[in-house]
C-alpha cells in the first residue's frame, strides 16, 4: 500500500478528530466553571484553606487557558492542514518562537511556584503560636488515638520516651506513671473522635505506632503523613464550627479505608462540655 | 576492504530453533522478545485492573476465585500488582527494551547492539523478574498489598502488618532487584551502541529522535536503577536479616512489640523516589520520541525546532533527576527541602511545554494523513496536555497538602503514564509493524481500536479529577468508612463502565496484531515513505540489517518536502546526485 | 560478511601475540584509529565506563543511605575499623599499581610480562578479599553482627558489595588471563584496558568507603 496524496477519507477523520477534541475541551471546562465539582468541593473552614483555594484557582486558570488553547490548537491544525495533495511548508522551526515560549512558561510555572510557597511557609515554616491547644495524635492500624496534655499543657513521656535505653516487651506506649506531667494528660483512645475550639490555634502533633499513616481533613485542605519514629506538628485554626471528616489517607493495611473518625469544632462552651464528658468517662 | 564496526563484532546467522528465537544474539529478536514480554503483562495488568474496577463499582459484587467477595486485602493485592506490572513489565520494558532494542541499531546504521551477548542476557533477566513478580500470586499469603511504592514499614515489618506482607512481599523485592540488574545491563547496550556504532555520516544531530529518546532514556536509567537497587538490598536485610535501616522502635503491632530501633521510613521514600520519579521518565520519553518522528513523517514535515527537542529531551532527563521530593511534601520530610522540590519541579513543565509547541509546529503547514500510526500520534500529543497540565498543581507545595494520597494523583499519572505513554507504543506498533513482519496491519481495524480507545481512556480518568478535587483519598477498597465517600459511587460506577468497554477494545488491536503476522497484506519496503535508514532496507530486515556493508548516511532524519525535490521525502542514505529534482 | 572483516584483521598480525606494525588512523596506533579495533576498543570502553557509573550510583544511594542514618537514628554506636583494613587498603592500591604496569606491558611489549604482572594483580586481589573475610572475623569476635547496631549493619553491607564487586573483578582478571582474544591479542589488550579501568574505579571505590567509615563513625 502506497500512501498517496490527498487521501480520500481524510476530511472525515480530520473532522471527527479536531470534533472530539474541541468536544472534550469544552466539557472539560464547563464542567469545571460550572456547579457540579464544586458541589463536591467541601467548602474550607480556615483562613488557609481559603488561601490555598486562591492559589489553587490561579492555577486553575492559567492551566485552564494553557489547556484550551493546546487542545484547540490542536484541532485546528488537524483540520486546517489535512492532506488535500498540498505540499507542506518545508521549515525546521523558529527559533525567535522558541525562545519565546520557553521564556514565558518558565516566567509563569516558576512564578505560579514561588507564589505557592507563601500559604506552605505560613503552616509549615513557622511555629505554632505558644498559646495553641496542643492535641497529640497517634495513628495504628487501623484507627486513631488523642491525647491532650491536660491543664499543666504538658505531655507526660511515655515509656520508651521516659527510658529510652530499655528495651519494651510490653506497652512500651503507656504514659509513664513516674512522670508528673503526664498525671493530668487525657488519653482518648483507639476510635475516639477529638474536638477542637473554634477561632482558637490548634497544633497537632502527629504520631504513629506500627505503619505510616496520613491525617486528613478536606475542609482543613491539609494532611499530615503519621510516621513511625517521628512527631510531626501541623497547625491550624478552625473558623467554622461543625463536625468533619477525618480520612487516613496513607495506604496502612487492608483497614486503611476504614480508619474514619472526626473532628469536632465546638465553641469554648461546648468544647468544655465535651471535655468534661471525657473526663469522667 | 571496508570494516563495518557492527560487522566487528557481529556474529553470524544463528541455526537451530534455540539459538534462533530462544537464547538469540540478535537484537530484533530480541526486540521482539520484550514487546512479547510486554504485551502479556499488559493483558494481566488489565485483568487486575478490571477486577479492581468491579469491585469499585460493587463493592459486594461476587466472582469466579472470589466468591465471598473481593476481600480488602485482595483489592489491595490487586492494586499493588497492577502498578508493579504495568510500571515495570510494560511501561520500562517495550517502549526502551522492545523497540528500542529493534529499531536503534537499525536507524544508525549499525549491524546489532554493542554487546549482543549482553543484549540477550538483559532480556532472560527481565524475563527470570517477571516470573518472580507473578509467583507472589501463587505463594501462601498471596501478593503484597503496600502499593508499587511499597513504603515501610508497612512493607519491612512481614505477614503481621497483613496478608501478603511475607513471602509474597519477599519475591516482590527480589523481582525488583533482579529487574534493576536487567535494566542497567540494557543501558549499558544502549549507550556504548549509540555512541560508538553509528554509520558514516550520522553525527548525533542527524540522529532521529527515536534514537536520541532511547539514548537518553538509557541514560537515565543507568543512574536511577543503581538507587533502587540499593533500596531493595536494605529492604531485604530489614526483613530477612533483622536489621533497622528503615524500621524505627518501639512499633506495637497486635499487641506485640516489634524488635528493631533506630531506622528511618523516610530514607525508604528518598531511595525510592529518586529512582521513582526518573522512572517515569524511562517510561514517557520513548513515546516522546516516535510521537515526534511520526508526526514528522505524516505531515510530511521536518520536526519543528529539532535541536530545541533534543534540549528539551535531555533536560526533562536531568531536572528529573532533581525533583523526587514532590511526591514526598507531607512526608515528614523538611518543609524547606520541600520548598526547593516545589520551585524545581515547577520547571519541568517547560521542556514540556517546549515539546508540546514544537508538536503543534509540526503539524502547522503539514500535509496530514491521518493513517493509525498518525492517529495515536495525535492522541499522545492530547492526552500529553491534559496529563501533563494536573501535574502543575500537584507540584505546589501549598495545594498538594490537599491533593496528594487522593484520586487527583491517580488521574495525573494514569493520562500521562497509562495512557500517552501507551499509545506511544500503540503508535511504534503500528508504525513499524510493517518493518518487523513485511506485512501491514489492518487500517480500518487500527481506526477502530483508536477512536474507541481515545474516547475511553477520557472517560475513565477526566471524572477521576473531579473525585479527586471532592478528597477521595486512593488505595481505597471502597467507601465504606466515610460518608462523604458515598456520593461519589455513581462517578466510580461510570469509570468502571468506561473501562471495561476501552479494555475490551485493547482484544481489537491484540486480533489485528496476530492476524497481522500471518495474514496482513503484504508490505512494501517503505510503505509510509518515511526517511530514516530503517525504510531503505528489506521488511522484515535479514540477521545483520545491512547486509555487510555499513551505509552512509547524507542528511538529517526528517527531509520532507524539500524545496525543488521531486518526492516529498528524501531517505537519509540516498545520497546527494541520486535525489530527483523538479 | 562479518567474519571476513575479523580474519582479514587476523593475517596481519602475529599469531603469537607480539606487538604488530602500526596499523589504523593516520599517524596514530591502532587505538586511535579508525578501524575495526579502534572502534571496538571504543565500544568496550565506553561500556565500561558507563557501567562504572551505574555502579557509583549503587553505592552514592548506601552512602547517602549512611549518612542518613547516623543522622536521623538515636541508636548510632561507632564501631572500630579492625585495623587489617589499612593493610587491604594498601594491597588493594598496590594490585592497581600492578594491573596497570601489566596492562601497559601488554600494550608494548608483549604478552610474556603481562602474564607476569597480571598474575600478581589477581593474587593481590585475593589477597585482598581474604582479607576482608579476616576483618569481618573480628568484628564477629567482637559480637558485631549484621544487625548488631546501624553502624556495624552499614559495614558488613558496604564491604560485602564492594567485595561482590571486586569478586566479579576477579573473575574478570581471570578471563582476561585464560580466554581473552585467543589468539587475537588486541582483544586482549582491550579487554585488560576495560578490566583495569575497573579495577582502579574498585580501588577508588574502596578508598571512599574506608574514610566514610572512618570519618563518618
Amino acid at each position: 500500500m502506497v500512501l498517496k496524496k490527498g487521501n480520500s477519507g481524510s476530511t472525515a477523520t480530520a473532522a471527527i478528530l479536531a470534533l472530539l477534541i474541541v468536544i472534550l475541551t469544552l466539557w472539560t471546562v464547563y464542567i469545571f466553571v460550572t456547579k457540579p465539582i464544586w458541589s463536591w468541593f467541601p467548602p474550607a473552614i480556615n483562613e488557609i484553606g481559603h488561601e490555598i483555594d486562591r492559589q489553587f484557582m490561579r492555577t486553575l486558570v492559567i492551566t485552564g487557558v494553557i489547556f484550551v488553547l493546546a487542545q484547540l490548537g490542536l484541532a485546528w491544525v488537524v483540520f486546517r492542514y489535512r492532506s488535500r495533495g498540498q505540499r507542506a511548508t518545508y521549515s525546521h522551526g523558529n527559533n525567535v518562537m522558541e525562545v519565546f515560549w520557553t521564556l514565558a512558561t518558565l516566567i509563569m510555572f516558576v512564578g505560579l511556584g514561588i507564589y505557592a510557597q507563601r500559604t506552605w511557609a505560613a503552616v509549615r515554616l513557622q511555629p505554632a503560636p505558644p498559646d495553641a491547644m496542643r492535641i497529640e495524635i497517634i495513628g495504628q492500624q487501623f484507627k486513631w488515638s488523642f491525647r491532650l496534655p491536660g491543664p499543666d499543657g504538658k505531655f507526660g513521656k511515655y515509656k520508651f520516651e521516659a527510658h529510652p535505653e530499655q528495651e519494651f516487651t510490653r506497652d512500651p506506649w503507656v504514659v509513664d506513671a513516674d512522670d508528673p506531667d503526664g498525671k493530668d494528660d487525657l488519653v482518648l483512645g483507639p476510635g475516639s473522635v477529638f474536638a477542637v475550639v473554634v477561632n482558637q490555634p490548634v497544633e497537632l502533633l502527629i504520631r504513629s505506632k506500627d505503619v505510616t499513616h496520613s491525617f486528613f481533613v478536606r475542609e482543613l485542605r491539609l494532611k499530615q503523613d503519621a510516621v513511625p519514629g517521628m512527631t510531626i506538628p501541623l497547625q491550624f485554626t478552625a473558623t467554622v464550627p461543625g463536625e468533619y471528616q477525618v480520612v487516613c489517607a496513607e495506604l496502612c493495611g487492608l483497614g486503611h479505608h476504614l480508619m474514619g473518625t472526626f473532628m469536632k469544632v465546638l465553641s469554648q462552651a461546648d468544647y468544655d462540655a465535651w471535655l468534661k464528658d471525657m473526663t469522667a468517662e | 576492504m571496508t570494516t563495518h564496526a557492527g560487522a566487528v563484532h557481529a556474529h553470524e546467522a544463528p541455526k537451530g530453533f534455540i539459538r534462533k528465537y530462544i537464547f538469540s544474539l540478535d537484537h530484533k529478536v530480541i526486540g521482539k522478545q520484550y514487546i512479547c514480554l510486554a504485551l502479556f503483562s499488559a493483558f494481566v495488568g488489565m485483568f487486575l485492573s478490571v477486577l479492581m474496577r468491579l469491585r469499585l463499582a460493587d463493592p459486594t459484587i461476587k466472582l469466579p476465585f472470589f466468591p465471598e467477595g473481593i476481600l480488602p486485602e485482595q483489592y489491595l493485592a490487586l492494586v499493588t500488582m497492577h502498578g508493579t506490572i504495568m510500571v515495570f513489565m510494560v511501561l520500562t520494558t517495550a517502549p526502551q527494551s522492545g523497540f528500542g532494542n529493534y529499531f536503534l541499531p537499525i536507524q544508525i546504521g549499525a549491524a546489532d547492539m554493542a554487546f549482543p551477548v549482553l543484549n540477550m542476557l538483559s532480556f532472560w533477566t527481565t524475563f527470570l523478574s517477571m516470573v518472580v513478580l507473578m509467583a507472589a500470586f501463587f505463594v501462601t499469603g498471596g501478593a503484597p498489598l503496600g502499593g508499587w511504592t511499597a513504603y515501610t514499614p508497612l512493607s519491612a515489618l512481614g505477614e503481621i502488618t497483613g496478608p501478603g506482607q511475607g513471602l509474597g512481599m519477599t519475591l516482590w523485592v527480589i523481582a525488583i532487584a533482579i529487574f534493576c540488574g536487567a535494566s542497567l545491563m540494557g543501558a549499558i547496550n544502549f549507550i556504548a551502541t549509540t555512541l560508538d556504532l553509528r554509520a558514516r555520516g550520522l553525527s548525533l544531530m542527524r540522529m532521529p529522535l527515536t534514537v536520541w529518546s532511547w539514548f537518553i532514556t538509557a541514560g537515565i536509567s543507568l543512574l536511577a536503577f543503581g538507587v533502587l537497587l540499593a533500596a531493595g538490598i536494605l529492604l531485604l536485610l530489614d526483613r530477612t536479616a533483622a536489621t533497622s535501616f528503615f524500621i524505627p522502635g518501639n512499633l506495637v503491632l497486635t499487641d506485640k512489640v516489634i524488635p528493631h530501633k533506630g531506622g528511618s521510613p523516610i530514607l525508604w521514600q528518598h531511595l525510592f523516589w529518586f529512582f521513582g520519579h526518573p522512572e517515569v521518565y524511562i517510561a514517557i520519553l520513548p513515546g516522546m520520541g516516535v510521537t515526534s518522528h511520526v508526526l514528522s513523517t505524516f505531515s510530511r514535515k521536518p520536526v519543528f525546532g529539532y535541536r530545541a527537542m533534543v534540549f528539551a529531551l535531555s533536560s526533562i532527563a536531568f531536572l528529573g533527576f532533581i525533583v523526587w521530593g514532590h511526591h514526598m511534601f507531607v512526608s515528614g520530610m523538611s518543609p524547606y527541602v520541600g520548598l526547593a522540590f516545589s520551585v524545581l519541579t515547577m520547571t519541568i513543565g517547560v521542556p514540556s511545554a517546549i515539546k508540546t509547541f514544537n508538536w503543534l509546529g509540526t503539524l502547522w503547514g503539514g500535509e496530514i494523513r491521518f493513517t493509525t500510526p498518525m492517529l495515536f500520534a495525535l492522541g499522545f500529543v492530547s492526552l500529553f496536555v491534559s496529563g501533563g497540565l494536573s501535574g502543575l498543581f500537584l507540584a505546589q507545595t501549598s495545594i498538594d497538602q490537599y491533593l496528594h494520597d487522593t484520586y487527583f494523583v491517580v488521574a495525573h499519572f494514569h493520562l500521562i503514564m497509562g495512557v500517552a505513554a501507551i499509545f506511544g507504543m500503540f503508535t511504534a506498533t503500528y508504525f513499524w509493524f510493517p518493518k518487523m513482519f513485511g506485512r501491514m496491519m489492518s487500517e480500518s481495524l487500527g481506526k477502530l481500536h483508536f477512536w474507541l480507545s481515545f474516547v475511553g481512556v477520557y472517560a475513565i480518568f477526566m471524572p477521576m479529577h473531579f473525585i479527586g478535587l471532592a478528597g477521595h483519598p486512593r488505595r481505597y477498597a471502597d467507601g465504606s468508612g466515610a460518608a462523604f465517600l458515598a456520593s461519589m459511587d455513581p462517578v466510580h460506577m461510570f469509570m468502571s463502565v468506561a473501562a471495561f468497554i476501552t479494555i475490551a477494545a485493547q482484544f481489537i488491536f491484540l486480533f489485528n496484531l496476530v492476524w497481522s503476522i500471518w495474514k496482513g497484506k503484504k508490505a512494501d519496503i517503505n510503505p509510509w515513505q518515511a526517511t530514516t535508514l530503517e525504510w531503505s532496507i528489506p521488511s522484515p530486515p535479514p540477521h545483520d540489517n545491512f547486509a555487510g556493508h555499513e551505509p552512509t548516511v547524507y542528511r538529517g532524519p526528517y527531509e520532507f518536502s524539500v524545496p525543488g525535490v521531486a518526492d516529498d521525502f528524501i531517505l537519509q542514505t540516498t545520497p546527494p546526485d541520486k535525489v530527483v529534482k523538479c | 560478511m562479518p567474519g571476513a572483516a575479523v580474519t582479514d584483521e587476523l593475517e596481519l598480525l602475529n599469531a603469537g601475540g607480539g606487538p604488530p606494525a602500526d596499523r589504523g588512523g593516520a599517524g596514530g596506533d591502532w587505538r586511535e584509529g579508525p578501524g575495526a579495533f579502534g572502534r571496538e576498543r571504543r565500544m568496550y570502553l565506553t561500556g565500561v565506563s558507563v557501567a562504572l557509573a551505574a555502579i557509583l550510583m549503587f553505592f552514592m544511594a548506601l552512602a547517602s543511605s549512611y549518612i542518613v542514618r547516623k543522622g536521623t537514628g538515636t541508636d548510632w554506636q561507632p564501631i572500630e575499623m579492625p585495623r587489617i583494613l589499612w593493610l587491604n587498603t594498601a594491597v588493594l592500591l598496590a594490585s592497581s599499581i600492578t594491573v596497570e604496569v601489566a596492562r601497559r606491558k601488554l600494550a608494548q611489549v608483549g604478552v610474556g610480562e603481562f602474564r607476569n604482572w597480571w598474575a600478581i594483580t589477581t593474587a593481590l586481589g585475593t589477597l585482598f578479599l581474604g582479607g576482608q573475610f579476616v576483618a569481618w572475623r573480628v568484628l564477629a569476635d567482637q559480637g558485631l553482627f549484621l544487625a548488631t547496631n546501624p553502624s556495624s549493619s552499614f559495614f558488613y553491607v558496604l564491604t560485602a558489595s564492594h567485595g561482590a564487586h571486586l569478586l566479579i573483578g576477579l573473575f574478570a582478571l581471570l578471563y582476561v588471563a585464560i580466554r581473552a582474544g585467543r589468539p587475537v591479542w588486541r582483544r586482549r589488550a582491550i579487554a585488560a584496558e576495560g578490566v583495569a579501568i575497573y579495577w582502579h574505579f574498585l580501588d577508588g571505590l574502596w578508598v571512599f568507603l574506608l574514610l566514610l567509615l572512618n570519618i563518618g563513625r
